[in-house]
């Protein structure tokens, strides 16, 4: 089966000043597009060349894997932004951060030094494991939670190339701009 | 005694158009300053003070990640700006050019595996020219490791290393690393790498 770009689910500008639509044009249009496509090369004549995306991201080693991953983890992550977003979870997703984490903030506080420590590319991210416990995890590089038997909820890209054209050297003002276009409605969804 | 930032040894803009101002200005203001102040913050109090950075990268695997992390990102940024210059020799020469005849059959084999190196290295990293002995191989290394560090899987003398962290290149070619590497090669100092091959 053979992998498709999804399209952004807004305008390429929507969430500016946040994140600038020059930085989506790379991060959507070459980054994650590169990933499609190369995966789609890759996995000609081999075992993966029928499996789910899935399958491709527990199974597969190597360059599928790396660009497999790529292509869920930055789906992942355009899908949950919104030029208008529920700025607080609700519910029962918000009682179970508060359950797992103190408070909202706490969490915040927590998901953000996970976000600014991860050395080189990689992704942090909020999961619930296999007994429904949330937690915080740090990626490496292409690595997804979804190996692990995980169910993400939440991701923060921190490959240089999500933040660089718009922040360069400063991560943390980038994790901080990344809250303001979360839309916690698309994360509830997940939970 | 703590680890100094050194000052670039050439203007920011002396590289341009291949490596732009701007680019060099945060590259060695910002992050590469960064790992000096890590470096000697993770250093503080511990045996390794007063060591030179060659002796803490030959034992690194002992010593806590952030001394991994910022020391190699110390090293590394420091053999990158002295391996650049706006002048000097284009082709390696002499023994140097012998040297990598003997390993890769000619010059052009050599930038073609060494650009091969550097850009299937997979997230951020580096790309090596290695000297081991009398010869040379070519490695590449993740995240701020580098060939002096014991848990290397390749392990010796870099002569010649380029940066293929995104930060090294974003600002001015964004996603298309391979015109990031063509353009290094040619700002590659070459008699600063036949320096260090003389050792």
């Amino acid at each position: 089966m053979s992998f498709t770009l999804p399209s952004l689910p807004y305008a390429i500008d929507a969430l500016e000043p946040y994140i600038s639509a020059k930085t989506l044009e790379f991060h959507h249009g070459k980054h994650h597009q590169a990933y499609v496509t190369n995966l789609n090369n890759l996995i000609v004549g081999t075992e993966f060349e029928n499996a789910d995306l899935e399958t491709i991201i527990k199974k597969s080693e190597g360059g599928i894997f790396n660009n497999g991953a790529q292509v869920f983890n930055h789906t992942f992550y355009f899908e949950q932004f919104s030029a208008t977003p529920a700025a607080e979870p609700t519910g029962a997703l918000k009682e179970t951060i508060e359950a797992a984490f103190g408070s909202l903030d706490a969490f915040k506080e927590a998901f953000n030094k996970a976000a600014a420590t991860q050395f080189g590319s990689g992704w942090a991210w909020l999961i619930k494991d296999l007994s429904g416990k949330l937690s915080i995890v740090q990626t490496s590089n292409a690595g997804c939670p979804l190996r692990s038997g995980f169910t993400p909820l939440l991701t923060c890209d921190v490959w240089e190339h999500a933040y660089y054209l718009d922040k360069q050297n400063l991560r943390p003002a980038y994790i901080a701009d990344f809250w303001k276009v979360v839309d916690w409605k698309v994360v509830e969804g997940r939970f | 005694m703590s680890f100094v930032l050194q000052n670039l040894p050439y203007a920011y803009d002396a590289l341009e158009p291949y490596i732009d101002a701007k680019t060099m200005e945060i590259h060695h203001d910002k992050h590469h300053a960064a790992y000096t102040t890590n470096l000697n913050t993770a250093l503080q109090g511990s045996t390794s003070e007063g060591k030179t950075i060659e002796e803490i990268l030959s034992n690194i695997s002992t010593l806590p990640v952030a001394v991994r992390n910022n020391g190699g990102g110390f090293f590394n940024h420091n053999l990158y700006w002295d391996v650049m210059a706006p002048g000097g020799a284009k082709l390696p020469e002499g023994d140097l050019l012998k040297a990598i005849d003997n390993a890769f059959g000619s010059y052009q084999n050599f930038k073609e595996a060494f650009t091969k190196a550097a850009l299937t290295r997979f997230g951020s990293g580096w790309a090596w020219l290695v000297k081991q002995g009398d010869s040379l191989v070519i490695s590449s290394t993740p995240n701020q490791d580098n060939p002096l560090m014991d848990m290397a899987e390749v392990k010796g003398t870099p002569i010649l290393g380029v940066d293929v962290w995104e930060h090294a290149y974003y600002l001015k070619y964004q996603n298309r690393r391979p015109d990031y590497v063509d353009a290094f090669l040619n700002v590659v100092n070459w008699d600063e790498v036949a320096r260090r091959f003389k050792g």
